[in-house]
């Protein structure tokens, strides 16, 4: 039985003229314990997306399906990391995952809550700088905060908005291995949106591209099914890790090309001429 | 990597270093001398020129008035320096300097005498006390220097006032739009009224509401009034910095579900504190500057009242005197102004 079921959902923003479909008939099943990745160009509506399934925004119409019941608003069971980190710059990293982890687990006692806290801290390999500010910390840095913040609570599902796409190549490669790493010890169920196909492909069981918006909607579904643990240097040499990439990235340019066409409306210019100082209008024709 | 950063940071206290001490320091600070010194040259002469067309009227008007003899006789006393002929105008750089001396062995004098009355009636008020009275208190003159703590304890009273009243008032406005609306008139309206009409209009309220008469009243009608003429800022950005909280904490916070009360304390209020703090500075320069007045107007004593009895005496160096306590607070200005924003950099976490 499937955990997240995504049924007919539509959404738009703004009204009258200037209201715009972000969002149009989105369907969609996540099995329990699944990696599913969502590409899709910059614009195509995937943090709307997000913030729905997050509880944040609700939908104009469909529904959304988290364990059997609607969902109305955020709960605790589906933990976030969000693009641009979203730290409390006034809190420490320690005290930064305490946020969450005191507001989910209100019963336990002070010592647990402690040892949760600092055990996500150290998942992340972050125990030497518990006690920084989030501006003292470099953007991976920052990242990681955020992943053991969303980890702590233990969310049956993880939500990830374009976590890596700020950080730089080598930052991204190692958080890449980080977040597959705690993924693979509980194997809870979780939703990666990207904008990079190789990210997805390293990372997902399944990738779905979002065709771009106004009145996105998903495309076919591609299985990754490249045993794990997956290296990521041996993979550029695996001839079906390039076969999917291969075709995933032919289904984007061509839904990128036919976005382009359709916009070519031909417009009848009028029948003018430029007036010459000096010529006389005949002499133009 | 196992060190982990336990270490507290040191207090950054390097805004109390003089200027000099600091890097290219030495030829800013020149400057900064130059400028004083041509300043007091400037306020020099001035005060000079002055003198000198009060000294020309004078001798005028006694020879137009008395004859050449009076004039001459003016002249002299004029030139002695005597205090009955003195020209009443703006004092020399010396003589507010000698005025600042006068002021301060008077504040001696005084000291001493509080003194002695202390030990004098020490015995006394210890009996008086244990029969549950109140004790024999002095009613000297103040100094120039209790002048000066009266009026720090208003401002500061007054800007306690203003924060205990502002602030939350602020938070309320900033978290409901509607609210903000509606009540928007009030702070637009109230905001540009005078200090003094604040006086007058606390002055008719603190009288009829406080009947008691050990009470020291013109304290606090300019206490209350400076409070309610400095709020305004502090209360327009604590609303302002409250209701533009960044969406991206307040998804955190909603994803976290934290509650109302917890979503204020932990998120909203952190979030809005550089421009509470930014408010409350602008708040205490204006405590500052209307203290004066109102301090002036309530007969409240203090700086205010100092100026003004000075300028009602018209001792000889009264003018002297008025001089220094408008340095004094300048430079308490300046010193509450340093301390705000060393604050409002604490508070800041970008």
């Amino acid at each position: 039985m499937s955990i997240l079921s995504i049924n007919n959902v539509s959404k738009s923003y703004g009204s009258g003229s200037s209201k715009v479909d972000v969002l149009k008939n989105i369907n969609l099943e996540v099995e329990n314990g699944e990696f599913l990745a969502i590409v899709g160009f910059s614009g195509s509506g995937k943090t709307t997306l997000m913030q729905m399934l997050a509880g944040l925004v609700q939908p104009d119409r469909g529904e959304i399906i988290f364990k059997g019941e609607k969902v109305t608003g955020p709960s605790a069971e589906r933990g976030m990391i969000f693009q641009n980190y979203s730290l409390l710059p006034w809190l420490t990293v320690y005290e930064n995952v305490a946020l969450s982890v005191n507001a989910i687990y209100k019963d336990k006692s002070k010592v647990i809550k402690d040892r949760i806290i600092r055990e996500s801290v150290e998942m992340v390999n972050l125990t030497p700088a518990i006690n920084k500010k989030p501006k003292e910390l470099s953007g991976g840095m920052r990242q990681r905060v955020s992943v053991a913040r969303a980890l702590a609570v233990d969310p049956e599902l993880l939500l990830m908005d374009e976590p890596l796409s700020a950080l730089d190549a080598l930052t991204r490669g190692n958080l890449q291995d980080e977040i597959l790493n705690i993924w693979s010890k509980n194997k809870r169920t979780a939703i990666l949106i990207t904008n990079d196909v190789d990210e997805g492909i390293l990372m997902a069981d399944r990738i779905i591209p979002l065709d771009p918006g106004p009145n996105a909607t998903f495309g076919p579904e591609f299985k990754i099914d490249l045993e794990r643990p997956r290296d990521k240097t041996a993979m550029n040499h695996d001839p079906r890790f390039k076969q999917i990439r291969n075709n995933i990235i032919e289904y984007l340019m061509d839904i990128g090309e036919g976005r382009k066409s359709t916009e070519t409306e031909e417009f009848i210019l009028p029948d003018l001429q430029p007036i010459i100082k000096g010529s006389s209008l005949k002499k133009v024709a | 990597m196992k060190t982990t950063a336990t270490l507290k940071k040191p207090i950054d206290l390097s805004f109390l270093k003089p200027k000099f001490l600091k890097e290219g320091g030495l030829k800013n600070s020149l400057f900064t001398i130059a400028s004083i010194l041509v300043f007091l040259g400037v306020w020099h002469l001035g005060a000079t020129w002055l003198f000198n067309i009060e000294a020309d009227r004078k001798i005028q008007k006694a020879l137009t008035e008395q004859g050449t003899e009076a004039a001459l006789k003016m002249e002299e006393c004029i030139a002695s320096g005597a205090v009955k002929c003195k020209p009443n105008t703006l004092p020399t750089p010396n003589q507010v300097l000698a005025g600042f001396n006068t002021l301060w062995l008077d504040h001696k004098v005084i000291s001493a005498d509080k003194k002695a009355f202390a030990q004098k009636t020490a015995k006394v008020n210890a009996s008086r006390e244990a029969k549950g009275l109140s004790p024999i208190a002095y009613t000297g003159r103040p100094s120039f220097v209790d002048q000066i703590g009266t009026s720090i304890k208003t401002v500061l009273a007054g800007v306690l006032l203003a924060l205990l009243l502002a602030v939350p008032a602020g938070i309320v406005l900033g978290l409901s739009t509607r609210l903000k609306s509606s009540l928007n008139w009030i702070i637009q309206v109230f905001k540009p009224v005078s200090p003094v009409v604040w006086l007058l209009l606390v002055f008719m309220i603190v009288k009829t509401a406080i009947s008691n008469a050990d009470m020291d009243k013109s304290f606090i009608i300019s206490f209350i009034s400076v409070g309610l003429c400095s709020m305004w800022a502090t209360l327009v950005n604590t609303s302002v910095g409250v209701s533009s909280v960044e969406k991206d904490y307040l998804n955190v916070a909603s994803v976290l579900q934290l509650s109302t009360f917890k979503k204020v304390f932990k998120v909203i209020l952190p979030a809005s504190l550089p421009m509470i703090f930014t408010g409350l500075r602008i708040t205490v320069s204006v405590a500052w500057m209307v203290l004066i007045a109102i301090e002036l107007l309530a007969q409240s004593p203090g700086l205010g009242s100092f100026v003004w009895e000075e300028f009602q005496n018209g001792a000889n160096d009264s003018n002297a005197k008025i001089i220094v306590a408008m340095f004094v607070i300048g430079f308490i200005g300046f010193a509450l102004d340093r301390i705000m924003m060393y604050l409002q950099n604490a508070m800041s976490f970008k």
